[in-house]
Formats: C-alpha cells, sequence, structure tokens
C-alpha cells in the first residue's frame, strides 16, 4: 500500500473521531463534565488536568513518530541512512526525564488530592452534615435517614449545598458499588463492613444513581434516583413519609431481602436503630450467621 | 443416580437457545474434523507430526493454532455482547440478564486466558529456543505436558455446551462474595475455578520451563547483555508467571474450598472475608497484565530494529526499563479497588507506585522512535502493527495515568472508560504485538511469507475498527455507564454510543476476515512468497540463522556469539562459512504421556464440577500412574546422525 492513501485514511478517521467527540460532549448531557457538586468538581478539574498533561506525551510521541517514519522511509531517497547511530547517552536523558518530570507533577498532585478529595472526609461547609445510612440490598439500594426516622428504597433526597454523608453498607447481597456521577465517585458497599462516601450538590436536581458493581441478575436494573432540593421541600418530603409511608418492620425488612429486580420506590417510617442491627449481624461474636438475624432483638 | 452422576441430570443438559446452538456447532464442527481426517488418512501423521512432539516449533504452533480457535469464541462472544447493549437501548435484548453476564464472564476469561496466553506461549516456544542458539527448551516433556493441561482447560471451558450446565455470570475475576455458594449455587463459577486451575497449572510449567531454558541453555558467548530483546522480556514474563500464578491457584483453591466444603474463606458470614478475595486475585491479576504485555515490548524491539536496519537503540536502558517494569507491576495491585474504602495514604502510595511504571515504558516507546531514526524504515505489515500499537497504547497510557489519580479513579472505575483503557491496553498493546509477530516469524515457521497486502487490508481494518468502537465507550464511561450493563432506559441516549460501537466491531470482523483471506491465499500462493534463505526480512537475530523451516533439530551447529544481534553481526564479517564437522544430536522422543496426564486432569475437572466423586478418584489415579509409567521410562531420547544431519545441511547450500 502506498503511503497516500493510507495517510487519507488515517487523517480522515482522526477527523471523525475529533468530530464525534466534540459532537457528544456539546450536545449530551456527559455526566462526568457536567459536575453538579464540589467533589465532582474537583474529580473533573483533576481529569482536565490530566489530559493537559497527557498531551506532553502524546504530542511529542504522536509527531516524533510520524515524522521519523516520513523521512526515514526507505522510498525517501533524500535521507541520511546512519545504522550505527545507536547509544547518545544524551538523548536517552532527556527520553528518560520527559516522562519522570510529568510523573512528578502528576505524583504531588496525586497525594494532595488524594487527601483533599477522601471520600471518607466531610465536604467543608458553614451546615452539619446529613446522615443517611445505605444498605445494598439484592437487587435494589435502601436509605435510612436516622435524624428524620423515616426510609426509602432506591430514592434518596436531600437539601442542596448541605455536605451529605453516606454510610454505607450491605445485607445479604454481593460486594456492590454506589455511584451519583454528576456528585462525584463512587464506594463499595459490603457486608459487615461500613465505607463512607461525602457529597454535596450546589442545585436543585434529580440525579441518576447506579450500582456499579456487578452483584447478580438484577445488578442493571438497580438504579436509584438522589434528588436535592430545597431545604424546605426536604423537610416537608421527610413528614410526608413519616405520617404516610409504612412502618420498616422486621416482616417488612424481610420482604425487601428478597431478591427483587427493579425494585420500586418505596418509602418507610422507622422507630429502631436498623442500620447497626445490620452492621452487628455479621460480627463474628454475634453468631454471625445470616439465619440468626430473625433472633436478635430488633 | 445421584451417587453415578453427582450433580449432573438431564435438567442439566443444554436446552436454553444459546447453550443448543453452542452444543450443535461443536459436535458438527468435531465431527466434521474427524471426518476429514480419516477421509484424508491422516490420524497417523496427526498423531506423530504434531500431537505427541516434543519441538517446540511444532508446539508453538499448536498454540497459536488453539489460541485463534479460542480468539473465534471469544470475538463472537464480544459480538453477541455489543449486539444485546445495542438492543437494550430499546427497551429489552435478546439476552437474559443471566446469559449476558455468562458470556461477557466467558468472554474476558477466553481472551486473557486463552487467546493472549495461548498467542504468547505459542511465540515464545518457536522464537525464544532458536534466538538463544538452543535446540529445545530445558523440559520438552513438560512443555507438551504444559501445552496439553491448556488445551484441557480450553475444552472444560467449552463444554458445557455438550455436557450441559452454564459459565460463570460473576465477571472474569469471579469476585467474592457474588462466586460463593450462597449467590451463585450453579455449576459455572466451579467451571470457572477448574477450567483456570487445569490452564494455570499447564502456564506455571511453562514459565520454569522458559526461565531454566533461557539461564541455562544459552548459546556459547550469548551473555545476558547479549540477548534479544523478546528473551529478555520472555524471561521477566516469565518470572512474573512464577512468582504470581501460585497466588490465583491458591485463591482458587480457597474459594473452590468454600463452594465444595462449606469453608468460609471469603463468604460474608462466619468470620470470612470477601476483601481478602479481591486482594489476592488482584496480587496475581495486575502483574498478568505484564506477562502478557512484556513479550510484546519485546517483539515490538524485535521488529524495529530489523525493519529500521538498525540496532536498538538503547539496548541496556530497555533492559533497565523491563526489568523496572517487572518489579514495579508487583507493587501497584490495590489501584484496582481504590473504591474499597482505603486510607487516603494507602490510596495515593499505590496511585503514585502506578504512575511510575509510566516512566520506564515512556522512555521505551522513544527508544524505538529513536531506533527508526536516521534508519531505513521499511513499512512491512509487523511495522504497522508497530505503529498502530504506538497510537493506541500512547492512547490508552494517558487513560491509565488518569485511572492510577485515586479521585478520579473514584469516578471512573467500574465504567465503560475502564473498560475501553483496559481494551486499549489488551488490544493495541498485547494482541497488536502478537499479531506483529506473527507476521513477522510466519516466514520462519513455514518457509513462506504471509500475503503482504491482505496483510496491511487486515492492519487497517484493525486500527479503525478499533478506534470506531472503543473511542464510544471512553464517552460512555464519562456519561455514568457502568460494565456488564445489560440493560438501561432508552432516555439515556447511550444506544447511539452503541450503536458505533457495534459498527466498529464490524470493522474488526472485517480485519479477522482479511486475516483468514491471507493466510488462505498465503498457503495457496506459497510459492510466490517463498523464501529458501532463511532470513526474508534481513534479520538480526540467530532465529534467521536457519533455514526456514528450521529442520527438528534447528542448529547443526550451536552458533558461537560474539555480539548482541548476532547474525548481523555474522552477516557483516561476510566471510564464507566453513563447513563444520557434523556429530550426532541426541533429539527427545515424542510422547504421548502429557496427552494421558491432561486427559485425567480434564476428568479430575469435570468430575469436580458435577460432584461425581468416583470420577475424581478415577481421574487422581489416571494421572499418577501416568506420571509414575513416565518416570520409568528412560528411553526417552533417539539420536539423529550425523550423515543425516550432513545430507540435510548440504542442500541449503551456504558453505562456502
Amino acid at each position: 500500500m502506498s503511503i497516500k492513501p493510507t495517510l487519507l485514511l488515517l487523517i480522515s478517521l482522526l477527523f471523525l473521531i475529533v468530530i464525534l467527540v466534540v459532537f457528544f460532549i456539546t450536545t449530551q448531557d456527559v455526566a462526568l463534565l457536567n459536575p453538579k457538586g464540589y467533589i465532582a468538581q474537583k474529580q473533573f478539574e483533576l481529569i482536565k488536568f490530566a489530559v493537559f498533561l497527557g498531551l506532553f506525551i502524546i504530542i511529542p510521541v504522536f509527531s516524533l513518530t510520524f515524522f521519523t517514519v516520513w523521512k526515514y522511509r526507505e522510498e525517501n531517497k533524500d535521507k541520511n541512512f546512519f545504522p550505527s547511530f545507536g547509544n547518545d547517552s544524551k538523548m536517552q536523558v532527556i527520553f528518560w526525564l520527559i516522562p519522570l518530570i510529568i510523573i512528578l507533577v502528576l505524583t504531588i498532585i496525586t497525594w494532595k488530592y488524594t487527601h483533599l478529595l477522601d471520600p471518607f472526609k466531610s465536604v467543608a461547609s458553614e451546615k452539619p452534615p446529613i446522615v443517611i445510612q445505605v444498605v445494598a440490598l439484592r437487587w435494589k439500594w435502601l436509605f435510612i435517614y436516622p435524624e428524620q426516622g423515616i426510609a426509602s428504597v432506591n430514592f434518596v433526597q436531600f437539601p442542596k449545598k448541605t455536605p451529605v454523608q453516606f454510610k454505607l453498607t450491605a445485607d445479604e447481597a454481593p460486594m456492590n458499588s454506589f455511584w451519583i456521577p454528576k456528585l462525584g465517585g463512587q464506594m463499595y458497599a459490603m457486608t459487615g463492613m461500613q465505607t463512607q462516601l461525602n457529597l454535596i450538590a450546589d442545585s436543585r436536581e434529580e440525579f441518576s444513581g447506579s450500582a456499579a458493581e456487578i452483584s447478580g441478575a438484577g445488578f442493571g436494573k438497580m438504579r436509584f434516583t438522589a434528588k436535592s432540593s430545597t431545604e424546605e421541600d426536604f423537610e416537608k418530603w421527610v413528614n410526608e413519609t413519616r405520617s404516610l409511608g409504612k412502618e420498616l418492620t422486621q416482616y417488612e425488612y424481610d420482604k425487601l431481602l428478597k431478591p427483587s429486580e427493579g425494585n420500586p420506590v418505596e418509602y418507610f417510617s422507622i422507630y429502631d436503630d436498623l442500620y447497626n442491627v445490620i452492621l452487628a449481624k455479621y460480627q463474628p461474636q454475634n453468631g454471625s450467621q445470616i439465619n440468626h438475624y430473625n433472633h436478635t432483638n430488633y | 443416580m445421584e451417587d453415578l452422576f453427582g450433580k449432573l441430570t438431564l435438567q442439566a443438559l443444554p436446552h436454553e437457545w444459546f447453550t443448543i446452538g453452542g452444543a450443535i456447532s461443536m459436535t458438527a464442527g468435531g465431527l466434521g474434523a474427524i471426518l476429514l481426517l480419516t477421509y484424508l488418512k491422516r490420524w497417523k501423521w496427526l498423531w506423530t507430526e504434531w500431537l505427541t512432539s516434543t519441538d517446540p516449533k511444532k508446539i508453538g504452533v499448536m498454540y497459536i493454532t488453539v489460541a485463534v480457535f479460542m480468539l473465534f469464541r471469544g470475538v463472537l462472544d464480544a459480538v453477541l455482547l455489543w449486539l444485546h447493549q445495542v438492543l437494550a437501548g430499546g427497551g429489552q435484548g435478546y439476552l437474559t440478564a443471566d446469559h449476558f453476564q455468562q458470556i461477557s464472564t466467558a468472554h474476558g476469561v477466553i481472551m486473557v486466558f486463552f487467546v493472549a496466553m495461548g498467542l504468547l506461549f505459542g511465540l515464545m516456544n518457536i522464537i525464544v529456543p532458536l534466538q538463544i542458539g538452543a535446540r529445545d527448551l530445558a523440559f520438552p516433556f513438560l512443555n507438551s505436558l504444559g501445552f496439553w493441561l491448556y488445551v484441557a482447560g480450553a475444552i472444560l471451558i467449552n463444554i458445557f455446551f455438550v455436557f450441559g450446565g452454564e459459565f460463570a455470570a460473576t465477571g472474569w475475576l469471579a469476585i467474592a462474595p457474588l462466586s460463593g455458594l450462597e449467590f451463585s449455587p450453579g455449576v459455572g463459577v466451579d467451571y470457572w475455578i477448574w477450567s483456570l486451575q487445569i490452564s494455570g497449572l499447564g502456564t506455571l510449567i511453562g514459565g520454569i520451563n522458559f526461565i531454566v531454558t533461557i539461564l541455562k541453555m544459552r548459546a556459547p558467548g550469548m551473555t545476558l547483555m547479549r540477548m534479544p530483546l523478546f528473551v529478555w522480556t520472555t524471561l521477566c514474563s516469565m518470572i512474573l508467571v512464577v512468582s504470581v500464578f501460585p497466588i490465583l491457584t491458591m485463591t482458587i483453591i480457597l474459594l473452590n474450598l468454600d463452594r465444595l466444603l462449606g469453608m468460609h474463606f471469603f463468604t460474608t458470614g462466619f468470620g470470612g472475608n470477601p476483601m481478602m478475595y479481591t486482594n489476592l486475585i488482584w496480587m496475581w491479576g495486575h502483574p498478568e497484565v505484564y506477562i502478557l504485555i512484556l513479550p510484546a515490548f519485546g517483539i515490538y524491539s524485535e521488529i524495529v530494529a530489523t525493519f529500521s536496519g538498525k540496532r536498538l537503540f538503547g539496548y541496556t536502558t530497555a533492559v533497565v526499563a523491563v526489568v523496572a517494569v517487572t518489579l514495579l507491576s508487583t507493587l501497584v495491585w490495590l489501584h484496582h479497588f481504590f473504591t474499597m474504602g482505603a486510607d487516603a495514604n494507602v490510596n495515593a502510595f499505590f496511585g503514585i507506585m502506578t504512575m511510575i511504571i509510566a516512566i520506564p515504558t515512556g522512555a521505551q516507546i522513544f527508544n524505538w522512535i529513536a531506533t527508526m531514526y536516521k534508519g531505513k524504515i521499511r513499512l512491512t505489515t509487523p511495522m504497522l502493527w508497530f505503529l498502530g500499537f504506538v497510537a493506541t497504547f500512547t492512547f490508552g497510557g494517558m487513560a491509565g495515568v488518569m485511572l492510577a489519580i485515586p479521585p478520579i479513579d473514584y469516578q471512573v472505575h467500574n465504567s465503560l472508560f475502564l473498560v475501553a483503557h483496559f481494551h486499549t491496553m489488551a488490544i493495541g498493546g498485547a494482541l497488536f504485538g502478537l499479531f506483529a509477530g506473527i507476521s513477522y516469524w510466519f516466514p520462519k515457521v513455514f518457509g513462506f511469507k504471509l500475503n503482504e497486502k491482505l496483510g496491511q487490508y487486515a492492519f487497517w481494518c484493525w486500527l479503525v475498527g478499533f478506534f470506531t468502537s472503543f473511542v464510544p465507550l471512553y464517552i460512555l464511561g464519562f456519561m455514568g455507564v457502568t460494565r456488564r450493563l445489560d440493560t438501561y432506559d432508552p432516555s439515556t441516549g447511550w444506544q447511539f454510543l452503541f450503536l458505533i460501537s457495534l459498527l466498529g466491531a464490524g470493522i474488526i470482523a472485517l480485519g479477522i476476515g482479511f486475516q483468514l483471506l491471507q493466510i488462505a491465499v498465503s498457503i495457496l500462493k506459497r510459492k510466490e512468497n517463498q523464501n529458501t534463505t532463511g532470513d526474508p526480512w534481513d534479520g538480526r537475530t540467530l532465529e534467521w540463522s536457519t533455514s526456514s523451516p528450521p529442520p527438528s533439530y534447528s542448529f547443526a551447529v550451536i552458533p558461537t556469539v560474539d555480539d548482541r544481534d548476532a547474525f548481523w553481526t555474522m552477516k557483516q564479517a561476510g566471510k564464507p562459512i566453513s563447513k563444520p564437522i557434523f556429530v550426532d544430536i541426541h533429539a527427545p522422543k515424542n510422547t504421548a504421556s502429557g496427552i494421558y496426564i491432561s486427559a485425567f486432569a480434564l476428568i479430575i475437572g469435570f468430575s469436580l464440577v458435577w460432584h461425581i466423586f468416583w470420577l475424581t478418584v478415577l481421574g487422581f489415579l489416571g494421572v499418577i500412574i501416568t506420571v509414575i509409567v513416565r518416570t520409568f521410562n528412560d528411553d526417552t531420547e533417539y539420536t539423529i546422525s550425523a550423515s543425516e544431519i550432513a545430507k540435510n545441511e548440504e542442500k541449503r547450500g551456504i558453505y562456502g
């Protein structure tokens, strides 16, 4: 194959890809590029910075490769073939220095931001964080509001501009991962373990949330809506849920424990510390077997 | 009945459309092959010339053949998944969630363990001994055994199509506790366990074999720092195999104890800890990535030097880079689960260790460019694969560095961005390298070149198809699409991107079509592309000094090496080669013991999947007895007489 049609093909390909990417990023609601909270915003800044630094490798590598192949291809008569050129130590130092410097910069950034954006750290705010306990079940998300005394399934609401502290665990379910892309990165939810994810939403909006880790047949439909609202709306919702919702009794919770796909949104009121009962169920000194749950005094 | 067949009942036999389809195509394929061999009266030839052979060149060809068949299966799986995801955008795909996840698991396992590893071991078998001037591997019988264990694993992963059951629906690493008995009560995970256990044993045996071969059997004068880079990368890769495959074996044994004997290593109750499984499996899983990618680096180094007509630039730093990558690759596994809740210090440490790998890798890419600089570059198919690799790998490397920054990883972990990243590395890095190696060394093995034109068509289809398939996946990841997703809402607007991606898969399929056509055309017109010199590319390393195809003994006289690029130096010296004094060569005899042992291993695996324990006992007895019989067999070598060699070598007409 001669060089020219190949080259044309390559350029048109690159062109097409660039158009596709630009088209999508501008017309579609690409979650990670439209962050709606402090954490996601910072993560987006990091993504932009990493891409920017990456270009310092990609551009020289692409242009050098292209230039070299073009200039020293066999068909080119006016090149100087110099096969003994082989060990220039200055060049080698440069070859190691370029990636070294880029990675050095990234290392500093990584250390700083990993600590700044530690999911276990509360988001700085004048308001105290609202605590929401999250339990991954098969295949639905149970949200418990210990201070408000309510619980919901596959739907979570919180006031905007207020830090939200998600405390995550799972019950009778495989490992899972809790993710609201527009608000920030994900965190695993595991039985007998408690993890944390601190997020904040800047505006009133309904966000799509998902289970990011495979957990069996119903995993694809294990989605939830996260709604950030005004404080008044939130209070109203809490009061409505408390007065209208069913009580999350042992009987109701046992029903939730049964696997279900695409579970509808449900609301409950709660009076006990269900979340800690779920956590304690898996502690070895507590008998540690799942079936023993029925005998715990909940 | 239960005592006789364990859990294997009539209900377990194939009864769903996709298992029935698999059953029909596999039985038809098998019967067709049997009939063809009978019709052509080729059974004896197949058995003595190929199946029982201990010649690494032949074992290599068999490895590649099996891997190519597995590639078809893996690509078919990929297309099924892609098609489903496109259709799911209209509300409903054509697969159930369970089928979708089984196929997705099978795709991953097959591509990593049976395609990439198979192609890799195939090339290493053919080329490493030739490059170091050795006639064989250190342990020819173990080599045959390792290959047949790999085949047994490949059979076991496909056998449920015929004998029933299902495959794991857990993702390719069968992460606990999903893979435990509580959440995966079927036999799928057991098929996964035993096919990996059996083929993993083969890999480990192969790893030991190559390390010993490279360290002990190099031609006189070939010091470590005169070894071709492919040999160096193979050595490092095999050191990784020997270091980490035992972790895989142990982890799977513990998982199996959980499932078979009701133990609680990785369960969520009784003090078991699923996080330990994630930890252990990635301690193996991350180095595995480098086990595949390092030899590809070696292949590129050979190709760039040959087709630029120059020595590899910065050989010493290249070796340093490869060794550095080897060491670092064992220190980064935690980056696969930054989101499991580790401390910021821990996450930052593993993130930084991961990025450091980019330094030697980046330097190596510059080394290749400098090798081409002031060279005489021939843009042949292998060289095109290399250039395709530079384009994809740099791109994927940037995505990899992004994933290494923990706060970014929180956002893209488990998303299609991650899927796109590792496909970029696996296809653009490892697979392109293996294709490059196959087209580069094909004339060495068969004595004729592959058709250039069709090879280049295949390459362009792969490259264009690759970007068309995977750039949409990067964007989908940014849109919040998780991996292994069998269903999504039509209002999300993802369907269009999935469709583009499927289109890319079509272009890749076209590329595979060209590759098949290329092989067919090249065989039919082999006279035109014949090369009798044994050195079709003006090569630099020792494998090109033998005839093509090389005789069974490879080297009539073991060469003496006095420089890097040994064959190039010999050619430069330009002295007519004086006829050497030939002596008798002792070569290993054919053996079928590897086939028998692997057949019994297959029986063990199958019976443990279905809890047919009497059969397990028989299988174990079979393995032990075959090993004992083999051990007491002293008659394992035969002699190729000096006169026979002399007659053979005269024909080459290279002696002045």
